[in-house]
């Protein structure tokens, strides 16, 4: 793990948990595997806050245990994942483009819970709504419980690894720690759960729907005496699912600016069919014959077969290679190349990087060094066709940079200098890692520069919130506009800039997160599938 | 590198044309100290995408920041004592969940062991489904130094039987966590001396002797 990824880990760990789970947190990250009481003793923890600590980071999938020899269980901590948090808001809204306000809430619960059972985020879920609606309204239990089916369905819930059951005849002491499995076919397997009721608002002066009176809780939920009826079976999101949605809708909008709003529907219509046939690592989608894509288009789309034919075809010969035809039966197979298109979009992204930051001129130099591959610096003078002496100095600025390397390729065998060729290249891997490394410090900088600006106006945020809290119980027991308006003017006006500053400060940065994090999506797809196929 | 370093002039041995600069042209200045911090660049960044789900998810990312901070699972640093201890603060408490893990997940070193548990006599209950067995191993040993009279196999037999009934705790619907306050309120019940302290006057002085043989401390 490099610095720069600790550091973002640690902030985020700290923003969502506190401090202790950060201390822990961070140490396994740097450590790698270590038992309980070595992690106590490292960090100097008393043993009952590792514990805490380390049950949070298991709940929320970051940390994960293993049992070795002589019955020691060891942590470990996942980086990659405590990365993800950064992610969250895009996978809620991902659901609520696809399934509405529902879905939403149920993915949300899960990501803020780490794992529930059905049935709790069901209930969850139906209060939440309840509250949102008019006086009088309330959310079924089967509404929910409908989408929650279609989002397994879907695979972007899954069941977590659960406890094996054993038998009670197993000799010998039990392990030190549960070896949680789980089986493919079970993973997306909703358990048979009729769970009948309504949502309940948390101030409602009226009987819940169970018609029991206030003070006892309602029958179903995780009451002591009441058996869960799927108790045990765990639900979480399924990140590689939506990694996969946001694949899919770069590649649908990177064709649409390319050619035009028809070929991305085409594209679009390709990868929905592939959705669930074809493995999220996959190098290229499942053939799929003309005859099939045409009868899949979505209904609005009254295209021709023959011009469905053409823009096949059209795709398949475009250079950007994101479709290709893989046989003539059926009309015409064609695949998508998923690998090839990561590739073109993570390049996409090094030459508008090279372009904002260095200017266009830079960028041209780029673009011919990524055409022709390996090039002397003679030539590229020529074939830019930009006077020598800029073009040395963008050639030397982007290779101190790192976006360029020079490869030697020496004449005799002394390697002398004035005898050796020496050209320069693009290796596409490396830079987009190294664009990737200043993207996490690019994070890591944002965090921190929002938690100062926050911490500069602690004094002013506080007042204004105690000022607001006031306003509002006045304004429920009823007063009068006047004495209103004389609590609003204890903020005064140089005050109120100040916070309007603050808000909107702090609101571009953490836009900025959020738009710097797409582009680690990206960087981060292109890397791991040319990891996986090397 | 050996070479003709001492004897002549400081030659090239490269062609010094292929890297930019001309014989006899004044080199730039070596640079003394690091970059500046804050380097000012001609470029300015682009403005930033704006749109209806930008901003949803803007306001969604302070929302979460705000709920995470209100969970349970936020683990808050215990402050040092203040010089004054400010009323407002009591007022400002957050009122937070108590969240238990469900424990048949985790190792069984994460439960919490209970010090305080009483050393009085504990139940032999064989069905003593859900309890940690650290719990059971310090409940044996002291039930081993009050009880001389109980022999070793009886013990055995009932580890055995627990540690059965732990494996059976799949099928067990009720938190571990539960099981160890009930546990507790049952043995507080069948706890002859208290019982019989508050309900039997008569028999107080007899069955208290009783009692001092068994719990010993």
């Amino acid at each position: 793990m490099t610095q720069a990824e600790i550091k973002l880990c640690s902030l985020l760990l700290q923003e969502h948990f506190g401090e202790i789970v950060e201390k822990i947190g961070v140490h396994l990250i740097r450590t790698g595997s270590q038992p309980l009481r070595v992690i106590a003793h490292d960090t100097g923890t008393s043993l009952d806050q590792v514990k805490k600590a380390l049950c949070v980071l298991v709940q929320h999938n970051l940390v994960s245990y293993q049992v070795h020899k002589r019955g020691v269980v060891e942590y470990e901590a996942q980086c990659s994942r405590v990365l993800r948090m950064l992610r969250y808001p895009r996978y809620i809204y991902t659901t609520k483009t696809l399934y509405s306000d529902t879905g939403e809430l149920i993915v949300e619960e899960l990501l803020l819970n780490g794992k529930l059972t059905m049935s709790a985020v069901v209930k969850k879920v139906a209060d939440r709504l309840t509250e949102t609606m008019e006086d009088g309204k309330t959310m079924d239990y089967a509404e929910v419980s409908n989408t929650f089916v279609r989002l397994a369905d879907t695979h972007f819930v899954q069941r977590c690894p659960s406890v094996p059951t054993t038998e009670n005849s197993d000799p010998g002491p039990p392990p030190p720690a549960p070896t949680l499995v789980i089986n493919e076919k079970d993973m997306y397997l909703v358990p048979k759960l009729t769970l009948i009721g309504k949502g309940k608002r948390r101030r409602s002066s009226d009987e819940d729907a169970a018609g029991e009176p206030k003070a006892k809780r309602p029958k179903y939920t995780t009451d002591n005496k009441e058996p869960i009826p799927d108790d045990g079976i765990y639900w979480q999101a399924n990140l590689d699912r939506f990694h996969q949605h946001f694949r899919d809708q770069a590649i649908v909008s990177a064709v649409a600016n390319r050619m035009d709003q028809t070929s991305s529907e085409i594209v679009r219509t390709m990868l929905r069919m592939s959705e669930i046939t074809t493995s999220s690592s996959a190098p290229f989608t499942q053939p799929l014959s003309s005859n099939e894509i045409f009868r899949s288009l979505p209904v609005g789309y009254n295209i021709s077969k023959q011009v469905l034919d053409q823009y096949l075809t059209l795709l398949a010969d475009d250079p950007l290679e994101f479709v290709g035809k893989s046989g003539d039966s059926g009309g015409g197979m064609y695949v998508i190349n998923l690998h090839k298109a990561l590739a073109s979009l993570a390049t996409a992204t090094l030459e508008s990087v090279v372009q904002e930051r260095f200017g266009s001129r830079c960028a041209r130099i780029f673009r011919l060094v990524l055409q022709k591959k390996h090039i002397e610096q003679k030539q590229v003078e020529d074939f830019a066709m930009i006077p020598a002496k800029e073009a040395k100095d963008m050639l030397y600025k982007m290779l101190s940079e790192n976006f360029m390397s020079l490869q030697e390729i020496p004449k005799t065998p002394d390697h002398a200098p004035s005898r050796t060729f020496y050209l320069y290249t693009v290796n596409i891997l490396s830079a987009a890692r190294m664009l990737l490394h200043r993207c996490y410090k690019s994070i890591a900088n944002l965090i921190e520069r929002r938690q100062f600006e926050t911490k500069e106006n602690k004094r002013l945020l506080e007042k204004s919130q105690r000022v607001e809290a006031i306003i509002a119980s006045m304004q429920a027991t009823g007063a009068e506009e006047a004495q209103l308006q004389e609590i609003e003017e204890m903020i005064t006006a140089p005050e109120r800039q100040q916070l309007e500053t603050l808000k909107r400060n702090v609101n571009k940065l953490d836009a900025s997160e959020i738009q710097v994090d797409e582009t680690i999506f990206l960087l981060e797809s292109y890397i791991e599938c040319t990891m996986k196929r090397q | 590198m050996a070479g003709n370093k001492g004897r002549g002039r400081a030659a090239y041995t490269f062609n010094i044309e292929a890297v930019g600069f001309s014989k006899g042209e004044k080199l730039p200045d070596v640079v003394l100290k690091p970059p500046p911090l804050f380097p000012d660049t001609d470029c300015k960044p682009v403005p930033l995408k704006t749109g209806e789900g930008e901003e949803y998810m803007l306001a969604l990312k302070q929302e979460l920041r705000e709920t995470m901070k209100r969970m349970p699972y936020f683990i808050e640093t215990p402050e040092e004592r203040q010089d004054i201890e400010r009323y407002s603060k009591r007022y400002m408490k957050v009122y937070k969940e108590e969240w238990i893990p469900d424990w048949r997940r985790l190792p069984r070193e994460m439960m919490p062991r209970n010090k305080c548990k009483k050393a009085g006599p504990k139940p032999k209950k064989a069905k003593d489904a859900g309890k940690g067995t650290s719990l059971t191993n310090t409940e044996d040993e002291l039930e081993k130094r009050g009880d001389g009279e109980k022999s070793d196999e009886e013990n055995e037999e009932k580890e055995g039987s627990k540690e059965k009934s732990k494996e059976g705790d799949d099928d067990d619907d009720d938190d571990a966590a539960e099981q160890e306050e009930y546990d507790e309120e049952e043995q507080e019940e069948e706890n002859d001396y208290i019982n019989s302290y508050f309900e039997d006057g008569d028999d107080f002085g007899a069955d208290s002797d009783d009692n001092m043989d068994e719990a010993t401390y």
